[in-house]
């Protein structure tokens, strides 16, 4: 199906419905706390391959701390996480870096005086494997790798129409290239999953459009998963296949976008006070 | 001929890639490289070449080292002066016990020891940073000096403790301590800060250099992605180590040609520590200017004083001194933390627009 049918779906019927593999991501009864704040309390769910899944739910639900969960940023007291085959109390930051889950942040975290290039860059380093004899000389294997690597990320850069700034260090650049910097960076590790904190937010209606339309192709021409945190419910019931409802920490709901816009706690607990 | 790039169309990565996107700036820096080899050993007289270039030189590799530590990795150091110190005595012992090491060999080695010095130092980063780093590193400061000045290990227990430089040669031609010839010392301290700045310039280029970046502009997005923040500084501080160690070495066999702690004291590590910040965070060409910068002002407001004849006494200029560096310093961090370099960078861009600057 063509991003384009999925974007303009009519309001009654949202997206098309997809069919997906088997789980490439499974939490389970997680639980995280800070001092007496429970953030995230008994969630599981699913992440299937392939799929566009979204978080959703008020502030201070527990999605980012939930992200942060999925890649090690922060360790759950409760439950466990499945990847890869393993089942982990907690997943090791390394370990899901270079097994291919890449994310972005809710505020930006780019490496400020570094240019678009550097940025996209590193985020190749696990890539790269030469050591510091061939690095120190930056000529035969190391130049190879280099200019291998360079490759895939101008491949990236092309992508997301960011050539204009390849050179420009990023703290100089406006707020929503920022983002798409940040996504840029995340999409050169070659991800299997990507995490996207609030990616469109602070972002006018075009930026909006441009930044589901990376998503969507991401998904379609690289067959990434993708667990996506987004408030405007619009953006998230045109692209997601599967959306996830948090509140106060505890999963309220579960499923399609039709169902979940269906389902009466969600209605009272998130759409009832909606952004839009 | 005109300073663009326009025009200068990359038809490969590879060129685009490369240590100078700019032709003229190749060339720039090889016809200076190439005047240091050819024209300055002929023309210099012995002043020039040993009070003036040759210290400048050496500040220049420590200046390197610091940079790549503090500039490029974000790790603030106090220790430069006991990291060179390191490298001097380890450098020494080298070569008295095994006097057949040839000169280039034994610094190197130098430098190694002061790497590995480094890396212990270079621990406690994990867990702290900023202030508290450098409050570290000074502990290093004072603790390696302690060391190397009470222990006669270091100085094969000769009697006055502070040994001579030995001579050693090259091709025959000494290279080392007093004896050894303005000019040759001048050659062989010129071609490790080349070599050294070659090899700077590449790390910072590729891969290893941007992980320092990464570390230094947003360390947890940095370890996100794969980057260990511990691997990652420890190779910051051992190279940066190694270069104060080479530097040290030099400055020992080259320049003061005495193995003594004290050339090595809190100061200097203060001194490299201007030359990065007035020359440029985060800048290898930055490194030289700032180190000729800060060593030559002193000399130069002195000279300056006898040639007009101005009734300045010599502590007054000392004074003035200390207030031209704490203004430059100030000046520097506050304005243009990207110091000298970037200076230099803001001329070139008004050249690049010239004669049209619209
Ligand atoms: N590092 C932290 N330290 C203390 N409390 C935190 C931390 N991270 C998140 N929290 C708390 O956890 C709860 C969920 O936060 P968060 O996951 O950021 O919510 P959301 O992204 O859904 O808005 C909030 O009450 C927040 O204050
Ligand atoms: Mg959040």
């Amino acid at each position: 199906m063509a991003e384009a049918e999925t974007l303009n779906a009519p309001e009654v019927g949202g997206a098309v419905q997809r069919t997906f593999g088997e789980p490439v991501l499974t939490l389970e009864n997680i639980g995280l706390g800070f001092g007496g704040v429970k953030a995230i309390d008994g969630v599981s769910f699913e992440v299937r391959r392939g799929e566009i899944m979204a978080i959703i739910g008020p502030n201070g639900a527990g999605k980012s701390s939930m992200l942060n969960c999925i890649n090690g940023f922060y360790k759950p007291q409760v439950g466990t996480i499945t990847f890869k085959g393993r089942t982990m109390p907690a997943m090791d930051p390394h370990f899901a870096a270079s097994n291919g889950i890449a994310r972005t942040f809710q505020n930006i975290a780019l490496f400020r005086g570094m240019s678009t290039l550097d940025n996209l860059m590193t985020g190749r380093v696990l890539k790269m494997k030469r050591g510091f004899f061939w690095q120190a000389l930056h000529w035969g294997p190391a130049q190879k790798e280099e200019l291998e690597n360079r490759a895939y990320v101008e491949h990236v850069i092309d992508f997301l129409e960011i050539q204009a700034i390849r050179r420009t260090p990023v703290g100089r650049l406006p707020y929503g290239l920022q983002k798409r910097v940040e996504l840029g960076r995340a999409l050169a590790m070659e991800p299997e999953i990507l995490l996207l904190d609030e990616p469109m937010a602070g972002m006018n209606v075009e930026e909006k459009q441009d930044m589901s339309r990376f998503i969507l192709e991401v998904n379609e021409e690289f067959g990434t998963t993708i667990v996506l945190i987004e408030h405007d419910m619009g953006v998230v019931m045109d692209i997601s296949d599967h959306v996830v409802v948090l509140d106060y920490g505890r999963k309220i709901a579960d499923g399609t976008p039709d169902e979940v816009r269906a389902n009466q706690q969600v209605i009272d607990a998130y759409l009832g006070v909606s952004h839009d | 001929m005109f300073y663009r790039e326009a025009g200068i169309f990359k038809t490969s990565y590879a060129s685009d890639q490369a240590l100078f996107r700019i032709p003229l700036d190749r060339l720039f820096v090889i016809g200076v490289v190439a005047a240091a080899y050819l024209v300055v050993p002929f023309v210099g007289d012995q002043y020039w070449l040993g009070s003036i270039l040759l210290p400048s030189l050496i500040l220049s590799i420590a200046a390197l080292g610091l940079n790549i530590l503090t500039g490029y990795c974000g790790q603030v150091s106090l220790g430069t002066g006991a990291f060179m110190a390191a490298g001097a005595f380890m450098a020494y012992k080298f070569a008295s016990n095994i006097t057949w090491l040839p000169i280039p060999v034994v610094i190197v080695l130098g430098g190694l020891c002061a790497a590995a010095i480094g890396v212990a130092f270079g621990l406690p980063s994990l867990r702290i940073k900023g202030f508290y780093l450098a409050v570290t590193t000074l502990a290093a400061q004072f603790f390696l000096l302690w060391l190397f000045q009470k222990i006669p290990w270091f100085v094969n227990y000769s009697i006055a403790g502070v040994p001579t430089a030995p001579p050693r040669e090259i091709f025959g031609i000494l290279v080392t301590g007093a004896e050894a010839s303005p000019a040759a010392r001048y050659l062989f301290v010129l071609t490790f800060a080349v070599v050294l700045a070659l090899v700077a310039a590449n790390l910072v280029r590729g891969r290893i250099g941007r992980t320092w970046m990464a570390i230094r502009d947003m360390d947890i997005a940095a370890e996100l992605i794969g980057i260990k923040p511990l691997n990652t500084k420890l190779s910051a501080f051992a190279v940066s180590s190694f270069y104060c160690g080479v530097a040290g070495a030099l400055w020992s066999f080259c320049y003061i040609n005495t193995v003594e702690a004290s050339a090595f004291d809190i100061f200097r590590s203060f001194m490299v520590l201007f030359m990065v910040i007035v020359g440029g965070l985060g800048s290898i060409l930055g490194s030289f200017l700032g180190a000729f910068f800060i060593f030559l002002l002193p000399i130069g407001l002195n000279n300056a004083v006898t040639t007009f004849g101005l009734p300045i006494a010599t502590e007054t200029i000392t004074y003035i001194e200390f207030m031209v560096f704490g203004a430059l310093i100030v000046f520097f961090l506050i304005v243009e933390p990207h110091g000298l370099a970037r200076l230099w960078q803001i001329v070139k861009e008004k050249l690049r627009l010239w004669p049209f600057p619209y």
